[in-house]
């Protein structure tokens, strides 16, 4: 402070000129959207996207649901819609469908007024509200996640306030569950840990309990009063049944015990950009509903104040609406069984190659991704020769695959396999 | 992370006793029974109980979004041209995890200037956000990740949630002084001892114009001093601007301030909102800027931003940025905007004129020129509580208890009546 100029810079943070900000570093790139500008540099005529999951019609176009553009425009028409704030908790007609939607129409939990449903930026946005929820208000801080997970989970989590710890999973040996190791890690939690459950579709191996493993598991949370989150991002895209997709769900909320539940609506209805889901807590009682969801407001409240109202007002046509409804059964099922589809023949013809190796989980994983098996260097090789763009884990989204892509692919996995160990 | 996570606890003030663990079986007790109900929003509450309210006079001047005359909700012709473009044209894919860079790059021209050489040197780094709450909790969130010793101060006062964002981004707030209530205007002597006497290097957000509650601004040769003082003291500033165009009917006009500071070459923030100057509410636009020394660092300080908004939302909405863009982008439809957004300001503007000729017809003993002198969607009127209390229980209006109106929900059908309210409570104080 020693200077005599009066607007000479002072030693403290920053100099005229000089931002505060100036020790910044560039973050790392997210490997997974990181992938997609890859594959958007490479000017390669063979090349494929088979990172970020999005649904891709065989033509590997986007996919607008037709029932979504007639949602559009039944809004655009209306006169009388005007974009005034939601409500903090959301549009109310949405946050009861979609509890509907996860929990089915006769749940006793909906019928008691024991869920507090509050609409969120995607399954993204409810994860995040429901963590920094159960950070303010829960005993237990930790939270189990399956090895492996999405990528953003751990994040999400953690600025969330909780503490993140991981249980077994993924049976690299047999590309399926790791089902006796996913036990023993839950018994061995502290009573009341949250544990993180992927309702159907696991991102990013494809692969899921069973029902009776499912029913095993509940009796485990149960009785170690473990608190379950689902994370349900895939409902009605896995088996292309939207009652099937939420039986583990509805398992838990069918014992009266409580739970959370992430919904999202980027894949099953293609809104990916809209950012619409909702965050549902069901509780002991209404009473306690009424309280969690007053809680909820103060979290969001000074994240982004209420929720965006386009994609919910689309969500909310479509679901009320029964030709509607109906109409987006078929199409969802429809993309279901074009990924179910691609994982046939991707397999038929990795075993018409005679490509070394079992290849059977391929059309036994569920969802949009396969985890193939693939290591780092083998993705890269696949990358560098042929143009494929996956995630480093082996992961693939079965939707950028296409009839006409699969021969390439096939030939690229069989090269990998056989040059590269 | 146990650590990262117990600490933002604290920091949130949280503390929660451990309940008993119970086995989980059809009886056991709820894990939430302890949770109390939280109170009730000051702000959204109002329009809450006036919905409730059946009386056939009633006037809600409580929460800031704009009526026409008739006090009905507008949807500008700009805005619905613009969604007529988009509906069943467009996919919904993704945005980047920065959002919309169209939307951006408008945004940036209508804050920094058009031509602004600002923005040709890519020195801003900017994202696109929910709104101006999610653009001032980017920040708040950014500050602590980067520069966890630094505070906030805010005004005295400010809008009610700008405290629970810095609070919940965990950074320690400071007050400046800011509204004189004896003359209903800015108490500018304060003000720059506050600014004076804040630690070298202080934070400070700013409201770019329009200030919310009070519609007190500073005038032009206030905020140039105000911006030599940030100099002297290298404060850095951080302007909310939500609502541009919407002050004094002109957007070139109304970022004056943003201006003044960028060319005495500060390193400003900035959060924007369309909320009020589009009619674009429930959409949740907005943008976060911060200018940078130079375009190297900009990436680096966006690719920051980007890793705050992944774990919260992974990427903002597309459909209000489309929005956003196709008016901005479009030559005639920006015009259009712009004859709009002038025709709300000048509503406003002729309400305040209105509701001060009223209350002075009816003989007021008090002086309310402070509601003409005041500027954007509200009036700090000067009531008390006790006196908003009459006004609600009495006249069966309603607005917040600081004695703030909002000047969009009068109309010239209510004005006379508000008027004739106002008076009644306040003619013998």
């Amino acid at each position: 402070m020693a200077s005599q100029n009066p607007i000479a810079p002072s030693p403290a943070a920053g100099l005229y000129g000089g931002s505060v900000f100036a020790n910044v570093v560039q973050a790392p790139e997210d490997p997974i959207l990181g992938v997609t500008v890859a594959y958007n540099k490479d000017p390669s005529p063979v090349k494929v996207n088979l990172g970020v999951g999005a649904y891709r019609t065989e033509e590997g176009k986007p996919l607008v649901l037709n029932v979504v553009r007639r949602a559009e425009q039944l809004l655009v028409n209306d006169p009388s819609r005007v974009k005034e704030y939601l409500p903090i908790t959301g549009l109310a007609d949405f946050n009861k469908l979609s509890a509907k939607l996860i929990f089915g129409a006769d749940s006793p939990a909906i019928q008691e007024n024991r869920v507090a449903t509050v609409q969120c930026l995607s399954g993204t946005g409810s994860l995040r509200v429901g963590g920094e929820f159960l950070a303010r208000h829960y005993h237990e801080r930790t939270i189990y996640i399956p090895q492996p997970t999405w990528g953003n989970h751990p994040k999400v989590f953690t600025l969330a306030g909780l503490s993140v710890k991981t249980y077994r999973y993924y049976d690299p040996t047999t590309r399926g569950l790791n089902f006796e190791g996913l036990l023993a890690d839950l018994s061995a939690a502290p009573p009341g840990a949250i544990v993180l459950l992927h309702a159907c579709a696991h991102n990013p191996t494809g692969v899921d309990p069973t029902l009776d493993q499912w029913e095993q598991i509940r009796l485990l949370m149960r009785s170690k009063g473990l608190l379950p989150f689902f994370d349900s991002a895939y409902q009605g895209f896995a088996s292309g049944n939207l009652d099937a997709d939420a039986q583990s769900v509805r398992m838990f909320v069918a014992d009266g015990g409580e739970c959370l539940t992430a919904q999202s609506y980027a894949k099953n209805m293609g809104l990916y950009g809209e950012r619409v889901g909702a965050l549902s807590i069901v509780c002991k009682s209404a009473d306690v509903a009424t309280r969690v969801e007053s809680q909820l407001k103060l979290v969001i409240r000074p994240m982004y104040s209420n929720p965006p109202i386009h994609g919910a007002s689309i969500v909310a046509t479509i679901l009320k609406d029964r030709e509607l409804y109906h109409e987006w059964t078929i199409e969802l099922k429809a993309m279901a069984d074009r990924i179910i589809n691609m994982r046939q023949q991707l397999f038929d013809a990795l075993r018409a190659r005679g490509t070394p190796g079992d290849w059977s989980h391929i059309i036994k994983q569920i969802g949009m991704f396969t985890f193939t098996g693939l290591n780092t260097e083998q993705v890269t090789f696949m990358t560098k020769e042929y143009h494929i763009y996956m995630t480093s884990d082996g992961r693939i989204s079965m939707a950028g695959l296409s009839s006409k892509t699969v021969p390439h692919l096939t030939d690229a996995i069989h090269a990998a396999v056989t040059r590269m160990k | 992370m146990a650590a990262i996570s117990r600490e933002i606890l604290k920091r949130r003030g949280i503390h929660r006793s451990p309940v008993m663990a119970t086995i989980g079986t059809r009886s056991m007790a709820s894990w939430f029974g302890h949770v109390e109900p939280a109170a009730k929003d000051p702000i959204l509450g109002v329009t809450e109980a006036f919905l409730a309210d059946p009386s056939p006079d009633k006037v809600n001047v409580g929460v800031g979004a704009y009526r026409d005359d008739n006090g009905k909700p507008v949807v500008l012709e700009c805005v619905r041209e613009a969604e007529r473009r988009i509906a069943g044209n467009l996919n919904m894919e993704y945005l980047p995890m920065g959002g919309s860079i169209k939307m951006i790059e408008e945004s940036l021209k209508l804050a920094y200037g058009e031509d602004s050489e600002l923005i040709k040197e890519k020195r801003i780094a900017a994202v696109q956000a929910l709104s101006g709450t999610g653009a001032c909790r980017l920040f708040a969130d950014f500050q602590k990740r980067f520069l966890p010793d630094t505070q906030i101060y805010i005004p005295i006062p400010t809008w009610a949630n700008h405290h629970n964002i810095w609070r919940d981004a965990c950074v320690p707030q400071r007050t400046f002084r800011y509204y004189h209530p004896e003359t209903r205007g800015l108490d500018f002597a304060s003000m720059m001892d506050d600014i004076k006497n804040a630690p070298n290097g202080s934070f400070f957000l700013l409201h770019a114009c329009a200030h919310n509650p009070t519609g007190v601004d500073p005038s032009e040769e206030q905020w140039r001093e105000i911006s030599y003082q940030f100099k002297v003291k290298n404060h850095f500033p951080f302007f909310d601007m939500a609502y541009q165009g919407f002050a004094s009917g002109d957007p070139n006009r109304d970022a004056k301030a943003i201006r003044i500071f960028l060319e005495d070459g500060h390193l400003i923030g900035c959060a924007q909102s369309y909320a009020k100057n589009m009619g674009l509410y429930g959409q949740r636009v907005g943008c976060l800027s911060i200018l940078c020394d130079d375009e190297l660092q900009a990436v680096a300080v966006k690719s920051q931003l980007q890793q705050l908004a992944r774990p919260m939302y992974s990427n903002p909405p597309v459909h209000g940025a489309l929005v956003v863009s196709i008016i901005l982008g479009d030559p005639e439809l920006k015009s259009l905007w712009l004859k709009e957004v002038k025709g709300m300001a000048d509503r406003i503007i002729g309400m305040r004129k209105a509701l001060r000729e009223n209350l002075e017809k009816l003989g007021s003993p008090l002086s309310w020129e402070h509601i003409t002198n005041q500027i954007g969607m509200f009036c700090y009127s000067g009531m008390t509580p006790e006196q908003v209390d009459r006004l609600t229980d009495e006249f069966h209006i309603y607005m917040t208890r600081n004695g703030r109106i909002s000047m969009a929900g009068v109309t010239t059908g209510n004005a006379g009546y508000l008027a004739n309210a106002i008076h009644e409570v306040t003619k013998s104080s």
